[in-house]
C-alpha cells in the first residue's frame, strides 16, 4: 500500500507557517539569537524563538486549549496547517501521533518550582499540563473526528517511527489521515540542560506536522518511499555506525536533496557529517539556520523534504535523523509514482 | 519500517513466554501472585521524598534488591543506575531469562511509561535553582532523566539492539505498549518483541496527584461507595512476545496468549472521563471485536479501577453497558487496591497479574473493599477466591483520555 503525504506545516523561529520555513531556508542566513536567562547566571543562554503570531489563532478559542502551554499552540498550528487542503467531512478520521523530547518544560518547571516552594499549595490547574500526553489530547478535542491517537517520546529520531505508525495505522484502516507531529517548547531548564552537553547549542522552539494519507487523490504529489529501520545506540551500535548504516540504506541519487541534522558542533555532528561526507548532491541543514529545536527540528527537516518534493524541486529528498542520544534512522520522500529504489526497501 | 513486510493472512497468534514483574509487593512472579492471591497491601509511609506538606503521606514503594541481576552491564553503569532504570532491569531480566530468548539486534522493544526517570530530573532543577554554578552530575542527569536513557540500559544489559518505541499516553502507557507490540508481531513487521511498561515514584508526580486530591487520606478502595482517592505505587513489568509459530519451534514455555487490545480517544476533558464512559466502552467492544470474544466469553475484569470517585463511577457504567446481562456475574476487582496506581507501569503490570491468575485460577480479590458502590452491575471480588478463568480483560485509562483494553487468554497446553 502507497502511503502518500497530503500536506505539511510548520511553526518555527521563521514564523507560523511551512512557507516562512522554506523562504528563511532558502536565504540561508541564520536567524538572530535572543538571549535566554537563567537564574543565578549573569550570562544568559542563547535562544531562537518562536515569534508572536501575526494574527491571535483562532484555534485558541477552543476551551481545551486556552490554559495549554505554547507546545501545543505550536503543535496545533502545525497540524491545522497540515490538513488545510483536506475537505471537511466529519466522518473522516483523523490519527494523531504527537512526537516529543522535552515536551512541556514550561509548566513542567513552573508546577515543580512551587513544590519546592510548598508543595501543599501547588496549583493543580498546572500539573495536568505538564503531562506528556496533554499536547496529543487538546489536539484531539480540538480536531473532534480522532479515534486514535498516540504520544511518542524519544530523541528526534523518533519522528521517524511516528512516520511508520502513521503509515502502519492507514494500512490497517485504523484512520483515513494520520497526522504526525513534532513539537518542542522553550524555557530555561531545557536550554541549561542542553548547555551542559553542547554549550554552544543555541535552542529553538515549534512544531513541524506531516499528514499522511493511503488515498492518492488527496496527496500533494509526494508519497512515503521509505524509513530506514531505526539502529539503537548501545553495545550493538555506535551512534557512528549507526549513521553510517541508515546512510547506506538510504541510498540517494545526485539530484535528491539532503536534509541532515547538522548544527554547528563537530562534536555532536561528528557521526552523521561522516556518514555523508561523500554526498555531492544539494543539502540543507535547518538546524544552522533555526537552532536546536529537537524534535521541532525533526519534523522540520520531513516538512522541507516533502515541500522540496511537493514544489518539483526534487523528485527525492532524504531526511536524515541522526538522534542525539537514542538512535538513527532516516526517511525518503518522493514523488508520487516514482520507482522504489529496491535496493532500499528495509526487509 | 517502511515499506513493511507483507501481512500475513491469517494474522499469526501471539504468544506470551516470558513476564517480570516488581511492584510494591515484592520482585518477581512468586512474590506478586501470592500477593495478589491473598489481597495484601504494599502501603507504607514513603521514605523516597519528603511528605510533611502533602496531605498523603503513604504509597506503595518498592523495595530493590541490594544486588542487581548479573548482565552485560559495565561496573560504571551499575554504579550510575537510576532508580527507573533499576525497576526496569529487574523486571527485564526476569521476562528475559524466562523467555530463552538470545542476544539480538533485531529484537525491538516497545515500552510505555509516564515519567522516565523524573527522579533525577528533579534533582537536575534542585541543583540548578540552589546551586547554580555547580555542574557536579548535572550533564549525567540531563541524558538519564529521559525515558529512552532507561530502554538503553535494558538494551545493553541483555545484549538488544533493536529499535525502541516508547510511548506516552499517561497512565495507558503500559497498555499501549504491549497492544502496539502485539500489533507489530500481529501485522507480520517482526516475530518477536519485547514489552511492558515502568515507572518510579516522584515527589513531582505524588505532588501532581495531591494537588488534584486525587490521593486517597484514608485507604484506596475501588468501586467502593466511599472511595476518597487513589494510591501511588512504582514498578514495572516486562512480556515476551512471539508468534506461536516462533514459539512453537523453540519448545517454550507459553504463559497465555494476547488476543485483543483497542484503543481509543475519551475528548470530555484533560483529567476526568466522560461520566458515561464512553470511550472505556468502545474500548472494551472494540478488543472483544478484535478478539472475536463476547462479554459472555470474559471471566474477569481487571479493572482500571483507581479509586477516584470520577474514574470508577465512569467505569463502572461502561462495564455495566459493555456486559450487559452478563455483568450481574461477571467478576471484577483493581489490583491497585494492593499496589497502588503504577501510571505507565500499571498496564503492564496488571497484565501479568492477570496472566498470573488464570495461571493459578484465582481472583485478585480487594480487601479494603467495604460497601460496593451500587452503580456496579457487577460482583466485586472482595476476599481470596479460587475461579475457572479462561479469557480475561485488562483496561487501563489515562490523563488525556487515551483508554486501552488488553484481552488475555489462558494457554492450555
Amino acid at each position: 500500500m502507497s502511503i502518500f503525504v497530503t500536506g505539511y506545516g510548520a511553526v518555527s523561529p521563521a514564523g507560523w507557517s511551512a512557507a516562512d520555513l522554506q523562504k528563511v531556508l532558502a536565504a540561508g542566513i541564520p536567524l538572530p539569537v535572543q538571549p535566554l536567562d537563567r537564574p543565578g547566571w549573569e550570562k544568559p543562554l542563547r535562544m531562537r524563538a518562536v515569534p508572536v503570531p501575526p494574527d491571535k489563532p483562532a484555534f485558541l478559542a477552543h476551551p481545551r486549549l486556552r490554559r495549554s502551554s505554547a507546545i501545543t499552540h505550536y503543535a496545533a498550528a502545525a497540524t491545522l496547517e497540515a490538513i488545510k487542503n483536506i475537505p471537511p467531512d466529519t466522518s473522516r478520521r483523523i490519527g494523531l501521533i504527537v512526537c516529543l523530547q522535552s515536551g512541556c518544560v514550561q509548566y513542567t518547571y513552573r508546577f515543580f518550582e512551587e513544590v519546592l516552594t510548598n508543595p501543599a499549595t501547588a496549583s493543580p490547574l498546572l500539573f495536568p499540563e505538564t503531562v506528556f500526553a496533554a499536547p496529543a489530547s487538546h489536539l484531539a478535542a480540538l480536531l473532534e473526528n480522532s479515534p486514535r491517537v498516540t504520544t511518542l517520546m524519544g530523541d528526534p529520531a523518533t519522528f521517524a517511527q511516528g512516520l511508520a505508525v502513521g503509515a502502519d495505522w492507514l494500512r490497517q484502516n485504523y484512520v483515513d489521515i494520520a497526522v504526525v507531529v513534532g513539537a518542542e517548547e522553550i524555557n530555561w531548564l531545557r536550554a541549561s540542560a542542553l548547555w551542559h552537553l553542547e554549550h554552544a547549542a543555541i535552542i529553538s522552539g515549534g512544531a513541524g506536522a506531516v499528514a499522511l494519507s493511503g488515498d492518492g487523490s488527496s496527496s500533494c504529489g509526494v508519497e512515503l518511499g521509505l524509513i530506514t529501520q531505526p539502529r539503537s545506540y548501545g553495545a550493538h551500535w555506535s551512534r557512528g555506525r549507526a549513521a553510517a548504516a541508515v546512510r547506506a540504506e538510504l541510498g540517494g541519487r545526485d539530484d535528491d536533496l539532503l536534509c541532515d541534522g547538522l548544527g554547528n558542533s563537530p562534536r555532536v555532528d561528528g557521526p552523521e557529517t561522516a556518514a555523508w561526507r561523500d554526498w555531492t548532491g544539494p543539502r540543507v541543514s535547518p538546524k544552522r539556520i533555526f537552532g536546536e529545536g529537537l524534535m521541532a527540528t525533526a519534523a522540520w527537516q520531513c516538512v522541507i523534504a516533502c515541500a522540496a518534493v511537493a514544489k518539483r524541486e526534487h523528485s527525492s529528498a532524504i531526511a536524515s535523523l541522526v538522534g542525539c542520544n537514542q538512535q538513527a534512522t532516516g526517511v525518503r520522500f518522493q514523488a508520487c509514482g516514482a520507482p522504489n529504489d529496491s535496493r532500499n526497501i528495509c526487509a | 519500517m517502511f515499506p513493511p513486510r507483507p501481512q500475513p493472512s491469517p494474522p499469526p497468534r501471539v504468544v506470551i513466554t516470558g513476564a517480570g514483574i516488581i511492584t510494591g509487593l515484592g520482585a518477581g512472579w512468586k512474590k506478586n501472585a501470592e500477593g495478589f492471591r491473598s489481597g495484601r497491601t504494599a502501603f507504607r509511609p514513603v521514605t523516597l521524598f519528603e511528605t510533611s506538606h502533602q496531605r498523603v503521606k503513604l504509597a506503595a514503594e518498592v523495595d530493590l534488591p541490594k544486588e542487581m541481576p548479573r548482565t552485560s552491564l559495565s561496573v560504571r553503569q551499575l554504579a550510575r543506575l537510576d532508580r527507573a532504570s533499576a525497576l526496569l532491569l529487574l523486571a527485564s531480566v526476569e521476562a528475559w531469562q524466562q523467555s530463552g530468548w538470545e542476544p539480538s539486534d533485531s529484537i525491538p522493544m516497545v515500552l510505555g511509561t509516564t515519567s522516565g526517570g523524573m527522579p533525577l530530573g528533579e534533582e537536575y532543577v534542585r541543583q540548578a535553582v540552589k546551586h547554580p554554578h555547580r555542574h557536579r552530575r548535572q550533564p549525567t542527569r540531563a541524558f538519564q532523566y529521559q525515558a529512552h536513557s532507561q530502554s538503553q540500559i535494558v538494551l545493553d544489559a541483555l545484549g538488544l539492539g533493536g529499535p525502541v518505541t516508547i510511548i506516552s499516553n499517561a497512565c495507558a502507557s503500559g497498555a499501549c505498549a504491549i497492544g502496539e507490540a502485539w500489533n507489530l508481531v500481529r501485522g507480520g513487521a517482526v516475530d518477536r518483541v519485547f514489552t511492558g511498561g515502568y515507572d518510579v515514584l516522584s515527589q513531582f508526580v505524588f505532588a501532581g496527584f495531591d494537588s488534584l486530591q486525587a490521593l486517597s487520606p484514608t485507604t484506596c478502595r475501588p468501586f467502593d461507595k466511599n472511595r476518597d482517592g487513589l494510591a501511588m505505587g512504582e514498578g514495572a513489568a516486562m512480556l515476551a512476545l512471539e508468534t506461536l509459530e516462533s514459539a512453537r519451534k523453540r519448545n517454550a514455555e507459553i504463559l497465555g496468549e494476547i488476543i485483543g487490545y483497542a484503543t481509543t480517544i475519551d475528548r470530555h476533558h484533560l483529567t476526568q472521563p466522560h461520566p458515561e464512559g464512553n470511550a472505556a466502552f468502545t474500548a472494551m467492544t472494540e478488543a472483544c471485536a478484535t478478539a472475536k470474544v463476547s462479554p459472555a466469553d470474559i471471566d474477569y475484569v481487571n479493572a482500571h479501577g483507581t479509586g477516584t470517585p470520577l474514574n470508577d463511577s465512569a467505569e463502572a457504567v461502561a462495564i455495566n453497558r459493555w456486559a450487559g446481562t452478563r455483568a450481574a456475574t461477571l467478576p471484577v476487582s483493581s489490583t491497585k487496591a494492593n499496589i497502588g496506581h503504577l501510571l505507565g507501569g500499571a498496564g503492564a503490570v496488571e497484565t501479568v497479574a492477570c496472566l498470573m491468575a488464570m495461571q493459578g485460577q484465582w481472583l485478585p480479590p480487594e480487601l479494603a473493599l467495604e460497601t460496593p458502590d451500587p452503580l456496579c452491575q457487577f460482583p466485586l471480588v472482595s476476599k481470596p477466591q479460587e475461579a475457572s478463568l479462561t479469557t480475561v480483560l485488562s483496561n487501563s485509562f489515562g490523563f488525556g483520555g487515551v483508554n486501552a483494553t488488553l484481552i488475555l487468554r489462558r494457554w492450555a497446553a
